[in-house]
């Protein structure tokens, strides 16, 4: 379903490439942990996912589509078909919890009666039924994040990416986030993690794909953190 | 994928726009502050160019050729110079002030000067002499006309001898005075418009760039869950436009009083132009500019600004 082909990217001529010669393929429904110190390329391969980022050398597809060759409208709707999530949340400030989460399903035109019920909905799946009409200043770290994972879920996307998303977060709402996102992949959705916290890689136990400098250096079915 | 109906966006679009609004309280106030200075100012210079040509209309018109003829003078011979005179492409009109006439504008002048109206009796008759009050349709004109008119004098002809004085050369160095005063102002009044309305502009789509700047990570994360372009902008333009109409309103509003306060000291000071009517007679046209260029105004830093942090 996504597929890298020998994919480079180099920010700035002259500098050591973020990612290097990458070639990789993710199937539907798997759930990969990308692992790796900061600056291994991580988060640059995932922003090529959602055409934040373009590689330099090579071709990142989607599907059938490769993204680079998307038309604006186009790009709009890859975007909604790919839940993101980071470390920093990303949430709406000046919009509350509903309206954080209505707003995903807003730019896909989905009808007010869906939305009024698709929204309680998501957030009774990430446990946060009762912080609906709080704003994100409101709420802890812990259910910031939850309220990013259920507006990137809402539109019931078929990739989900995780980018650090336990990174500012304490153990316990580290490990809640992980199980959350276990649940939504054995809901069908094929989940991209990144991340540097070895507990958390080792809790979720599937496929593990190590990062060093920019190149791909192991990729494990059933990886632990290893570096 | 659904299909989205236009009206269900621009309504999503709308109801953001005005919550937005709101919500940024703070900054909206700045928005509306520095909007409703630049409209102001906007005002101020239709006003006072109003108030600079009506000014200069009123100048002008005091300025003008008078051709004295002798007290024996015949109406028809007057009338045959009035004829030539009309006749010059400068001239805009032509008055004929009869023997008459010269002595009850006198009289009136003169009413509570004992010793004049004395002197005035005991000459007895009418000691004046009709005349031809000439209005040039450009104060720089004028010359052309008196030199054409001590022509006449000096030609000899049957009317150009019963003229007796051309009172330009007196009124000569005011004239030239004026003329020079009503270019410069002119001039003056069109680059200080374009200097003070340029200036303003600038600071009103700089507020308005700072505040959408706050924004930048929202309109990142809006581009990130497949918000369109005009998803994402029209909120932020709907801001723009209801600064402009907020202080547009704050601005016609508060013109009331303070055209009202100015009114008669503006009448006193520059004669015949009150700030106040203008401000009824005209209230159309400056509501129109106001409002106009508030909405622009707003609407244009808005679409701008966030042009800059769209990722689509």
């Amino acid at each position: 379903m996504i597929y890298f082909d020998k994919v480079t990217k180099i920010y700035f001529t002259g500098t050591p490439p973020a990612v290097e010669d990458i070639t990789l393929s993710v199937d539907p429904g798997e759930f990969v942990s990308i692992v790796g110190h900061s600056g291994a390329g991580k988060t640059t391969l995932l922003k090529m996912l959602f055409a934040e980022v373009e590689p330099t050398i090579g071709a990142v597809y989607f599907g059938s589509h490769e993204i680079g060759k998307l038309s604006d409208n186009d790009l709009l709707k890859l975007r909604r078909k790919i839940g993101t999530i980071f470390q920093d949340f990303r949430l709406l400030s000046t919009k509350n919890v509903y309206e954080n989460i209505a707003f995903a399903l807003e730019v896909a035109g989905r009808s007010d009666e869906d939305i009024a019920g698709d929204v309680p909905h998501v957030l009774d799946l990430v446990g946060l039924t009762d912080k609906i009409w709080n704003f994100p200043h409101e709420l802890s770290g812990g259910e910031q994040q939850r309220v990013a994972i259920a507006r990137a879920i809402v539109n019931q996307p078929d990739v989900l990416i995780a980018d650090e998303p336990t990174g500012n977060l304490d153990p316990i709402n580290a490990h809640d986030v992980v199980e959350i996102l276990k649940k939504i992949n054995d809901l069908g959705t094929t989940v991209l993690l990144t991340t540097h916290n070895k507990s958390v890689v080792d809790s979720v136990g599937r496929r593990v794909i190590t990062m060093d400098r920019g190149r791909l250096v192991r990729d494990d079915k059933h990886g632990k953190y290893s570096l | 994928m659904h299909t989205m109906s236009h009206w269900t966006t621009i309504k999503r679009v709308a109801r953001y726009g005005f919550v937005g609004f709101i919500r940024n309280g703070f900054v909206s106030l700045a928005g509306i502050l520095i909007m409703t200075i630049t409209l102001f100012v906007v005002a101020g210079l239709m006003i006072s160019s109003a108030a600079l040509s009506s000014v200069l209309k009123q100048l002008t018109d005091k300025v003008d050729v008078t051709i004295y003829f002798v007290t024996d003078a015949t109406e028809a011979q007057i009338m045959d110079m009035k004829k030539t005179i009309e006749a010059l492409p400068q001239v805009a009109t032509i008055t004929y002030v009869t023997r008459e006439e010269a002595l009850a504008q006198f009289r009136a002048r003169h009413k509570n000067d004992q010793l004049t109206m004395q002197a005035l009796e005991e000459l007895g008759g009418n000691p004046l002499g009709a005349s031809l009050e000439v209005r040039a349709k450009e104060t720089s004109q004028y010359e052309a006309i008196a030199k054409y008119l001590e022509a006449q004098q000096a030609s000899r002809t049957e009317a150009g001898a019963k003229i007796e004085k051309v009172n330009f050369y007196q009124n000569k160095t005011a004239i030239d005075r004026l003329t020079n005063i009503i270019q410069t102002s002119k001039q003056l009044g069109i680059a200080i418009s374009l200097i003070l309305g340029f200036a303003s502009v600038l600071i009103a789509f700089n507020t308005i760039r700072l505040a959408i700047y706050t924004s930048r990570d929202e309109i990142g994360v809006m581009n990130l869950v497949g918000a369109s372009r005009w998803f994402v902008r029209g909120p932020f333009v709907i801001a723009g436009i209801l600064y402009g109409v907020i202080s547009g309103v704050i601005v016609l509003l508060l013109l009331y009083p303070l055209t009202l306060w100015l009114g008669p000291g503006s009448e006193r000071f520059l004669g015949s132009f009150n700030a106040f009517s203008y401000y009824i007679d005209s209230f159309l046209p400056l509501f129109a500019a106001v409002m106009g260029s508030g909405v622009a105004l707003g609407a244009l830093s808005s679409y701008l600004a966030v042009r800059r942090y769209l990722r689509t």
